[in-house]
C-alpha cells in the first residue's frame, strides 16, 4: 500500500537518511522514537508538505514523491491538530468534503445531502454530535482530538497519518482515545501510520513498529 | 515573608510606580498640547471651517485619495507580506529592508524622488500616454501609496507571522489548492490584520504633507488636502482656522488608531 524507498532530506542541522519501509493495506504501523528524531519531517514528506532530496514514495502503486498534497488522498492529523478556529466542529469535519478531489460524486443525490450524511455519521461515530455547532476554542483537548480525527477520516483517505495524536491530552483521556482510534481503524480498515513516543501507546496500537532515532529508521 | 522577598516586592512596586509616573507625564504632556489647541480655538471657528468651500474640497479630496491609496496599499501588502513572512530565499532580508525604506526616509525625499522620476524619459513617456501625476490629484494617491504601503506590509506580515502554517498545510492535504487555501482559510484568519493594515495606512495617508508639497503642490480647489490646508491657512495668518483643521485631523487619527489597536488585538486594558 505504502512503499518508501531511500527517502532522504537534509537541513542545515538535521538530516533524514535513506528511510526505507513498507506498510500493507489496513495495517497499523507505529513510528516510535524520541522527540527530534525526524518523525514529523517524515510525515511532512509523506503528506507532500516537503520535497525530499532523493528517494521515492509510492502509494497504492502510484509514485507520489513529488505529487501535490491535495491529490495524495492522505488524512493528516498533526500534533497541534490545526483545527480551523473560525469554523464550527461540523464545518471543520466537513471541510475536506467540499474540495474538488474529495467532493462526493452525485448519483441521483445532491452532493450537499451526501456531505451532510457523511459528516453526521462521523460525528456520531466519534460521539461529538452534541458539539457540532461549537467553535474549537470551546472544546476540551480530547474533543478537539476527535474533531481532528473526524476531519481526516471523513474524506475516506487511502492513508491516515497521526502525529502524536495523544500528546496534548491527559493520560485517562489518552487511554480512552487510544482504544477508540484502534476500534475505528479496525472498523474502517484504513492504513494508518502513527507517530508516538509512549511505549504503552505503541504496544497497544501497533500491528508493526519501526523505531526512529537521529533521522534513521529501524524496522 | 522573608526580608529578601519584601525587598523584591518593594523593588517591583517602585519600578511599577516609576513606569506609571513616566507614562502619566508623557500622556499628560500630549493631552496638554492638544488641550492648549482646543482652548485656543473659538468653537465658532469649527462651524466657519465647515462652511468654507475650500475646506470642504480639501476634506473630500483627502478622504477619497487616502481611501483609494489605502486600498491599493492593502492589495499590494497582502502578497508582499505573504512572501516576506512565508518564503525563505537568498536576499529576503535585503528585500524586507527595501520595503521599509519609505518608513525611515523623510517623506519629502519620497516626493522628490517621484518628481525626479517624472522628469526621466520613462516618466515622460508615462505622461505622454496620459498617466499624469505631477500637480494632479492622481499624484496625491501616488505619493500616499508609496509612503503608506510599508506600514500596511508591516501589519499584514505580522498577521501572517502569527498564523499557524499547519492549519493551511492540513487544508492542502484535504484536497485544496494553494489559492483555495488562501481564500478559504488564510484570508479569513488574517482578516483583522488586513483591515488593521488598511486602517493604519489610511491614517498615515490622510496626514501626509511633505511629498504632496513637492509632487502636487498646494493649489486651492485642485490639489489641496487637509494637511496642506493647515499650511495654507497658517501662511495667510489664519491660526484659528488652521488649528480647527488640525484638531479635526487629531480626532480622525485617534479614531483610526483606536480601531487599529482593537483589530490587532492590543486591547489588554481589561486585565
Amino acid at each position: 500500500m505504502l512503499d518508501v524507498r531511500n527517502l532522504s532530506i537534509r537541513f542545515p542541522n538535521f538530516a533524514l537518511k535513506q528511510i526505507e519501509f513498507s506498510v500493507a493495506a489496513g495495517e497499523y504501523f507505529v513510528l516510535f522514537g524520541p522527540t527530534g528524531s525526524g518523525k514529523t519531517v517524515l510525515f511532512e514528506l509523506l503528506a507532500g508538505l516537503r520535497r525530499p532530496d532523493q528517494g521515492t514514495i509510492v502509494i497504492n502503486g502510484v509514485d507520489r514523491t513529488f505529487a501535490d498534497p491535495s491529490v495524495r488522498r492522505i488524512g493528516y492529523v498533526p500534533q497541534d491538530l490545526a483545527l480551523i478556529p473560525f469554523k464550527t466542529v461540523w464545518q471543520n469535519v466537513a471541510f475536506g468534503l467540499y474540495s474538488k478531489p474529495f467532493r462526493p460524486a452525485e448519483n441521483g443525490k445532491r452532493s450537499a445531502d451526501i456531505i451532510r450524511q457523511r459528516v453526521n455519521a462521523m460525528l456520531e461515530m466519534l460521539r461529538i454530535e452534541p458539539l457540532a455547532q461549537r467553535l474549537p476554542s470551546l472544546l476540551s483537548g480530547g474533543e478537539k482530538q476527535r474533531v481532528a480525527l473526524g476531519r481526516a477520516l471523513v474524506v475516506q483517505p487511502d492513508l491516515l497519518l497521526l502525529d502524536e495524536p495523544l500528546s496534548a491530552v491527559d493520560e485517562d483521556t489518552g487511554n480512552v482515545l487510544m482504544r477508540e482510534i484502534k476500534t475505528l481503524q479496525r472498523r474502517l480498515g484504513i492504513t494508518t501510520l502513527h507517530v508516538c513516543h509512549r511505549r504503552e501507546e505503541m504496544e497497544f496500537l501497533a500491528d508493526r513498529v519501526a523505531t526512529m532515532s537521529a533521522g534513521q529508521l529501524c524496522v | 515573608m522573608g526580608i529578601d522577598q519584601r525587598n523584591g516586592i518593594s523593588r517591583l512596586v517602585s519600578w511599577n510606580t516609576f513606569c506609571a509616573v513616566v507614562l502619566t507625564l508623557f500622556i499628560g504632556s500630549l493631552v496638554l498640547l492638544v488641550m492648549s489647541a482646543v482652548l485656543y480655538v473659538d468653537v465658532r471657528e469649527f462651524a466657519a471651517v465647515f462652511r468654507n468651500p475650500d475646506f470642504r474640497f480639501a476634506m473630500r479630496l483627502s478622504l477619497w485619495t487616502s481611501t483609494l491609496s489605502a486600498f491599493l496599499a492593502v492589495l499590494t501588502a497582502v502578497p508582499v507580506g505573504y512572501v516576506l513572512s512565508r518564503q525563505r530565499f537568498p536576499g529576503r532580508t535585503l528585500l524586507d529592508s527595501i520595503v521599509d525604506i519609505p518608513i525611515v526616509l523623510p517623506p519629502v525625499v519620497l516626493g522628490l524622488c517621484l518628481l525626479v522620476f517624472f522628469r526621466t524619459s520613462l516618466g515622460q513617456a508615462m505622461e505622454n500616454i496620459g498617466l499624469r501625476f505631477v500637480y494632479q490629484s492622481a499624484g496625491i494617491v501616488l505619493a500616499q501609496y508609496f509612503t503608506i504601503t510599508p506600514y500596511a506590509v508591516r501589519t499584514i506580515k505580522a498577521a501572517f507571522d502569527n498564523l499557524n502554517p499547519r492549519i493551511e498545510q492540513v487544508a492542502r492535504t484535504l484536497g485544496y489548492t494553494q489559492g483555495r487555501v488562501f481564500l478559504r482559510v488564510t484570508l479569513p484568519l488574517i482578516k483583522n490584520g488586513v483591515i488593521a493594515g488598511g486602517v493604519i495606512a489610511w491614517a498615515v495617508a490622510i496626514g501626509l504633507f511633505g511629498p504632496m508639497m513637492i509632487l502636487v503642490g498646494t493649489t486651492r480647489q485642485r490639489t489641496e488636502v487637509l494637511a496642506t490646508s493647515i499650511y495654507l491657512e497658517l501662511s495667510v495668518g489664519r491660526v484659528q482656522s488652521a488649528l480647527a483643521i488640525a484638531l479635526l485631523m487629531i480626532a480622525m487619527a485617534l479614531v483610526a488608531l483606536t480601531l487599529f489597536k482593537k483589530l490587532t488585538g492590543d486591547t489588554r486594558d481589561h486585565a
